[in-house]
């Protein structure tokens, strides 16, 4: 066991699983709500030449994927920090 | 200097570059050749993923596909992009943990049994299969229309290439060789893009450059351009979709899935040093991919814009034939652009209805758009050495996923536990370039159904191994059973529903045959959702995985001691 307790190990994971979920909800939003199933409404949104969800579908969640991938990493990086179970830890 | 010149300095060169990267990089032990000793740093192992998971077809064909489908086009700009969210969040960390050199080593050892094993090398092997044999005609395509050798010659040569590097280097030789392929392929995409973007547009940035106005000083934006364009010539409306919303939905879906289950992407994040390094990998990977991916719609309103308006005349009276522009004529001779003077008025014109007298492949939008656009000859060239550069990368990594499936997978951890790592090692090789073999004989006489075997590829990968890693990682009780069953349900699902639509019946392959309106690219996200339900049932009446294996799953959870992957 890496982890001090039972109870740390149990915890580390449920922080892990929120974080989880809410950047997979984040990662549903915006390309299957955003750019699918809501992009006929969108599309009356003009964002320069763009329609909004024209632009959500072909550009914008692409964006966004990369943002969340990078918040994860760095939103982990502190969480193994927290509970001492990176892998450069004693 | 010609266009032909110019083509063979630039291949050649990247050719002496990526071989010369090869002799420094060669593999010493059978971990240097599956997982280049797991020291990849993260930002060169996210660019070597780009390059690997950019194929000819991302290279060649995307554009010119969503170029054509307007929106519909999307579902590959998010598919493809967005597994690698469900990749660095829910796959790679945990399967660094783990430690071991492939998929199937995963899955045979989490679930404790050789039949799930075997049946995930079997997986493993064809989908990689499906997908080289598309890559070697993608090379031998290049080859035949910018350097005008015959296909069987382009082919041969491009093998030639990836057996020196891939055989004697391994994935350590293939994974700093993709490095230099990616920033070729990356430099030959942008070029073009950024020269076309500035003329129609005034705006040196592609992704802003298709929102904008139209540099002709109408002030009228580009899209609406399009769409207004679009509508008058009988086409759909560019921004809108023919395609219903739940296929859209299903096959974005699917492709997300399956590019998170694919072995040879999944591979990649074995290599890198540590568990923290996983994660981040996945993240500069899919900034490498993101370039090219939100490029590709700029390039594809571009180049339809302009098609048109080379073809049909500023005027919209269409253009006479005899005044036709040079790539008209000389893609003409390729066969891929034909025109067929209906009305006999001698003048060309393209259209999405009845008045419509041209025959254009998607293909060329990418691969001419450097000459409809006017641009140097050099340009050109480069655009033939990056879809080269894609092709050769893709089939590489590919191929090390076979020969480690069969040296590594089904000898070591099956049929011969005895041999040693030098045995071992030799082994891969002769897989290696018995892989080789068979893919230039694909490329060479392609089966007829090169195109239609990808959306196996994705659909397998997703109603397969995605399911049983995310149990596998996410539920410690899931047990082999349920894993099996689960496997063997999502496959025989998604390949009967393929296999029914594509080859035994494909006059039935409409939208009013479809079960729930789902075509057979959107199928393998029911086949998952199938292969999870049948996993759970089973469970149900099984017994639950052993205590040991939950204690395997627990110590995946946490990246302390993850130390270097193990040999066995």
């Amino acid at each position: 066991m890496s982890f001090e307790t039972n109870e740390h190990a149990q915890a580390y994971w449920k922080e892990n699983l929120r974080l989880l979920i809410t950047l997979l909800v984040i990662w549903f939003t915006v390309s299957f709500g955003f750019g699918i199933l809501l992009v006929e409404q969108l599309n009356n949104i003009q964002l320069f030449g763009f329609k909004l969800g024209f632009w959500f579908a072909q550009q914008g969640s692409i964006y966004v994927f990369v943002v969340l991938i990078f918040v994860y990493v760095l939103k982990m990086r502190a969480l193994d920090r927290k509970y001492n179970v990176q892998e450069d830890a004693e | 200097m010609g266009i032909q010149t110019w083509t063979f300095l630039l291949v050649g060169l990247s050719f002496a570059l990526y071989i010369g990267i090869a002799i420094w990089a060669r593999a010493g032990s059978t971990k240097e050749f599956y997982i280049a000793g797991g020291g990849v740093p993260p930002v060169a192992n996210g660019m070597a993923t780009a390059a690997d998971w950019m194929s000819a077809a991302s290279f060649i064909s995307m554009a010119g596909l969503i170029s054509f489908i307007g929106y519909d086009g999307s579902v590959y700009l998010m598919g493809w992009t967005g597994g690698y969210v469900l990749l660095a969040l829910c796959l790679a960390p945990y399967l660094r943990k783990f430690g071991k050199f492939t998929v199937p080593d995963f899955i045979g050892d989490r679930y404790y049994s050789q039949t799930a094993r075997t049946v995930a090398v079997i997986c493993a092997i064809f989908v990689s299969f499906t997908y080289v044999a598309g890559q070697m005609r993608g090379v031998g395509v290049v080859f035949s229309r910018f350097l005008e050798v015959d296909i069987v010659t382009g082919v041969l040569l491009g093998m030639c290439v990836v057996f020196f590097y891939a055989v004697l280097g391994g994935m350590k030789g293939i994974t700093y060789t993709q490095v230099a392929q990616y920033c070729v392929l990356i430099f030959a995409y942008l070029v073009p893009a950024i020269f076309i973007s500035v003329m129609m547009t005034g705006n040196p940035v592609p992704q802003l450059g298709f929102g904008g106005t139209l540099a002709d000083g109408s002030g009228v934006y580009l899209m609406d351009k399009l769409n207004g364009l679009s509508t008058e010539l009988g086409f759909n409306e560019y921004t809108s979709g023919t395609k219903s919303t739940i296929d859209v939905f299903f096959i974005t879906f699917a492709l997300m899935v399956g590019t998170a289950g694919l072995p040879h992407v999944i591979v990649r994040f074995f290599t890198v040093p540590k568990v923290s390094d996983a994660r981040l990998s996945a993240g500069w990977a899919l900034v490498f991919i993101a370039i090219l991916y939100t490029t590709a719609p700029a390039i594809a309103s571009f180049a339809r814009v302009n098609m048109i308006e080379t073809i049909n005349g500023p005027e919209g009276q269409g253009v006479p034939y005899e005044q036709a522009p040079g790539w008209i004529t000389n893609w003409e001779r390729t066969g891929l652009i034909g025109w067929e003077d209906k009305n006999d008025d001698g003048r060309m014109f393209y259209a999405g209805d009845e008045r419509n007298e041209m025959a254009i492949d998607r293909d060329i939008i990418v691969m001419a758009n450097p000459e409809i656009a006017k641009l140097p000859a050099w340009v050109i060239a480069l655009v033939a050495a990056g879809g080269v550069a894609a092709a050769l990368s893709t089939s590489a990594g590919l191929l090390l996923v076979i020969s480690t499936s069969i040296s590594h997978d089904l000898l070591k951890r099956n049929l011969m536990p005895n041999i040693t790592d030098k045995q071992e090692l030799l082994y891969a090789r002769i897989a290696a370039a018995c892989g080789i073999a068979v893919a230039a004989y694909l490329g060479i006489n392609p089966p007829g159904f090169v195109a239609e075997v990808v959306a196996f590829a994705f659909g397998l990968a997703a109603s397969s191994f995605f399911p049983a890693i995310i149990l596998g990682i996410f539920y410690k009780k899931m047990n082999k059973e349920g894993a099996i069953a689960g496997m063997l349900t999502g496959i025989t699902f998604t390949a009967s529903y393929i296999v029914y639509f594509k080859f035994i019946n494909p006059a039935a392959n409409t939208p009013d045959n479809w079960w729930l309106g789902v075509s057979p690219e959107g199928i393998g996200t029911l086949g998952m959702i199938f292969n999870f339900v049948v996993a759970f049932i089973v469970l149900k009446l099984t017994k639950e995985a052993p205590d040991h294996i939950k204690e395997l799953v627990e110590s995946l959870r946490y990246p302390k001691g993850a130390g270097q992957a193990q040999d066995h």
